[in-house]
């Protein structure tokens, strides 16, 4: 697509600039340490699961016992490879062995445990490659999916209710199904086990929830003659712990952004961007498309005055991004419809606001969010609202749609309410369907000076993000009008220094490989 | 009490009765379904009911539209309802007000006392994300909002209330085996009347099994239970703090 904008490349390009630095500079803060829930990651990318008479899971189980015995700075693998090679017939052996305090202290360091762990780590990662190609086959085997895809929620809290609702919800037309995670899920250090039947808001996300659901949604796929895509949310306290359980099954798509962790949830900044790293490794090297959260600030302030705010934040998840291996096609930045709709040319501001990001980021799969702010009890007002939205979102390319809802902000949504949604959804994007490659707008219009205006704004906030990095920056309110200093929040006690002969041997192997590549 | 006066809905002239519902069965489309439909309304008290959508929104459910004419009266004359004695004030509108009231933004602590490790309603009114869809009290500008998590010993939030110095601290009690969250709550009193701070601050309870006979019993300034979202706690600390510095109410 040529630039209907005019946006300056020059200036995008000092934008892509300053957004490394702000990447650089997240590094190397970072990468001296590891992390609780990296490790119990690497755990359970090596086949631990399970949990004990107390429910707690085996994974947490081995890292609280390699922590207290001072041992978790050389990485959870050494000690598994060093239980293996001593002896232990298998995986879950040499865990158990480990989740005894006594055990994880007493066991010497074994010079082979790398060759000892050789093989289960292949065998992760081919667990992992194999989801992707079952993946890629079943995508191959039907016509490519209409743009953008309509994103649905389910959030009954309970999972066999869940399959109800998401299968009626595909059967409609939905493309996507997002699984809402139960209220607070994501201050859990822990990921529950086992299939659940009672949330709070939300199902929590555990493995055999993601198994269940996929079943689901893959036995319809032949009714449908598409193939139906997963969603989940990889944020919080295990983010990448959620990333491994997503990849074994199968997920497409990842809530993947730690910034809105530390802003909307408290989470300490250093644990929750050293995370995010492995788990973006692990959602690249699982071919899944990650979404950002930038949607979220646009509900905190004015959604006018915070537009740069979002640019500058797309262009900072991006270079992250990028860094942990994922490929453009991949990296869904988020953004929103949010103006109030009582604003003079309102709608004039969102359709500059999208097309500037699918110009900007033109491989991106752009992911759009409904109004909320703006919703009232009066559902046909909210109908009307969703239907500008679905317009703006066909009009400008935008690649994962989420589907609004006419009974937003009054109780999770009826079965007929995301029927409606789907079904205004579907009627504008083939009524409008080629609207946008006949759309040109005025040099000097509305719609450009905004567009212009914005990125002038998200260059601003980038020299100033790259200039102090992006912690001073986050302790100083940045983003969202919230301060988050670097030493606060959940989960710092959970950052360790890594010892100078640390192993992971994951990250170790997804770092040599262009994982993101589209195979 | 006023005289009599009976009403129906209106759709276009006096008494029609004219009303719209909508909603699912769960049936398959059919000729039955309709019926079905047709024949639910009218038990509602609907006479011609008309069926204006019937749509098969999933295998084995269907959205119906249903027009008809409601047949009952209400007599508005016999109703007393009385308005909510404070206008419900949302977030952008507290802020306004506590910035035009008092120039600065309110400290507000909030915590889980002693042996109490849960977080969620803390959480619920404290995080941005808020809850049930009405933000938490870190997202307004009018407060700093400090969330000092769970499991904060009585002594270390006297500390910080002087330290702060808070304008208002909120303890979320979620545990409450065997009576604990009594001894917490009251302790906390206690030691911030040790350390002569109570009446710096706007103390307010909050919980499952808190309500507001309760918290004021145990020497709080106010009680929520469960469901209580962060814009009614905020528009209490704005009026509670109003009160106490002898300044007017805002608009009413």
């Amino acid at each position: 697509m040529a630039s209907q904008l005019g946006l300056s490349p020059d200036q995008i390009e000092r934008c892509r600039r300053m957004a490394r630095r702000v990447a650089d500079g997240v590094s190397s803060e970072t990468e001296r340490f590891t992390t609780v829930a990296t490790e119990r990651t690497v755990l359970r990318l090596l086949g631990v699961d399970g949990v004990d008479a107390e429910e707690v899971p085996l994974p947490n189980r081995v890292v609280e016992s390699l922590s207290a015995a001072g041992r978790l700075s050389r990485g959870a693998a050494v000690w598994m490879g060093s239980a293996l090679a001593r002896g232990a017939p298998g995986v879950s052996e040499a865990a158990l062995a480990l989740a005894d305090p006594a055990g994880a202290a007493g066991l010497a360091e074994h010079p082979r445990w790398r060759e000892a762990i050789a093989p289960r780590v292949e065998e992760g990662l081919a667990r992992i490659r194999s989801r992707r190609a079952e993946r890629e086959r079943r995508l191959g085997a039907h016509p490519p999916d209409e743009l953008p895809l309509l994103y649905a929620i389910v959030a009954t809290g309970n999972i066999h209710e869940d399959v109800v609702q998401a299968q009626a919800a595909a059967r409609a037309g939905a493309q996507c199904i997002a699984v809402i995670r139960s209220t607070a899920q994501s201050l859990l250090d822990h990921v529950p086990f086992g299939a659940t039947t009672a949330g709070f808001g939300g199902t929590f996300a555990t493995q055999e929830n993601f198994r269940l659901m996929r079943v689901a949604l893959d036995a319809i796929e032949p009714e449908l003659g598409r193939y139906v895509r997963l969603v989940n949310y990889c944020s919080g306290l295990c983010m990448p712990e959620i990333a491994a359980m997503g990849a074994f099954e199968r997920l497409d798509m990842m809530l993947n952004d730690a910034l809105y962790g530390i802003i909307f949830r408290d989470i300490n900044p250093v644990r929750t961007l050293i995370d995010q790293r492995f788990s973006r490794r692990i959602n690249a090297a699982a071919g899944v498309v990650i979404n950002t959260g930038e949607d979220n600030y646009l509900t905190t302030a004015d959604a006018v005055e915070q537009a740069p705010a979002v640019l500058a934040s797309q262009f900072i998840n991006e270079r992250l991004a990028k860094d942990a291996g994922l490929k453009d096609w991949q990296i869904g930045l988020g953004h929103a419809f949010e103006i109030d709709p009582e604003l003079e040319d309102g709608l004039l501001y969102e359709i500059a606001q999208a097309q500037a990001a699918r110009e900007i980021f033109p491989d991106a799969p752009l992911k759009y969010m409904p109004p909320t702010k703006h919703m009232t009890g009066n559902v046909f007002r909210g109908y009307q609202q969703n239907a500008l939205f679905v317009l703006t979102s066909v009009a400008t390319g935008q690649s994962i749609h989420l589907l609004g809802m006419l009974t937003e902000a009054l109780h999770t949504p009826f079965l007929h309410d995301r029927w409606l949604a789907i079904d205004q959804a579907r009627t504008i994007r083939r009524n409008a369907r080629h609207l946008g490659d006949e759309m040109t707008f005025r040099p000097n219009g509305r719609i450009v000076r905004r567009a212009h205006e914005v990125l002038g704004g998200a260059e601003k906030i980038l020299e100033r993000v790259a200039a102090q990095g992006l912690f001073a920056a986050l302790a100083a309110g940045v983003f969202a009008d919230t301060r988050r200093p670097h030493d606060g929040g959940r989960g710092f006690d959970g950052v360790v220094a890594r010892d100078p002969a640390y192993a992971n041997p994951f990250l170790e192997a997804w770092s040599r490989t262009p994982a993101g590549a589209h195979a | 009490m006023s005289a009599a006066r009976s009403i129906r809905p209106y759709g276009d002239k006096k008494n029609d009765g004219a009303v719209q519902i909508s909603f699912t069965l769960p049936i398959a489309k059919s000729a039955i379904a309709t019926e079905a439909a047709k024949r639910y309304v009218a038990r509602m008290g609907i006479r011609e009911p008309y069926v204006t959508l019937a749509e098969a929104i999933a295998p084995d459910f269907t959205y119906f539209i249903v027009y008809g004419r409601a047949t009952h009266d209400i007599d508005v004359g016999a109703i007393t309802a009385e308005e909510t004695p404070v206008a419900a004030l949302d977030r952008e509108e507290i802020d306004a007000e506590i910035a035009r009231r008092f120039g600065r933004r309110l400290v507000v602590l909030g915590c889980a006392l002693e042996s109490d490790a849960h977080t969620v309603g803390l959480d619920a009114i404290f995080n941005m994300k808020g809850f049930a869809g009405d933000y938490g009290l870190e997202r307004y500008h009018g407060f700093d909002a400090r969330n000092l998590g769970a499991q904060v010993p009585v002594a270390e939030v006297a500390r910080k209330v002087r330290e702060a110095p808070a304008d208002a601290v909120l303890v979320s009690a979620t545990v409450t085996q065997n009576e604990i969250h009594i001894r917490h709550l009251t302790d906390l009193v206690d030691m911030l009347e040790a350390e002569r701070v109570r009446d710096r601050v706007v103390l307010i309870a909050g919980g499952a099994r808190v309500d507001h006979a309760l918290a004021k019993e145990l020497g709080y300034d106010a009680g929520f239970g469960p469901g209580t979202t962060a814009s009614r706690v905020a528009a209490f600390l704005l009026e509670e703090m109003s009160r106490r510095q002898g300044l007017v109410g805002g608009k009413r």
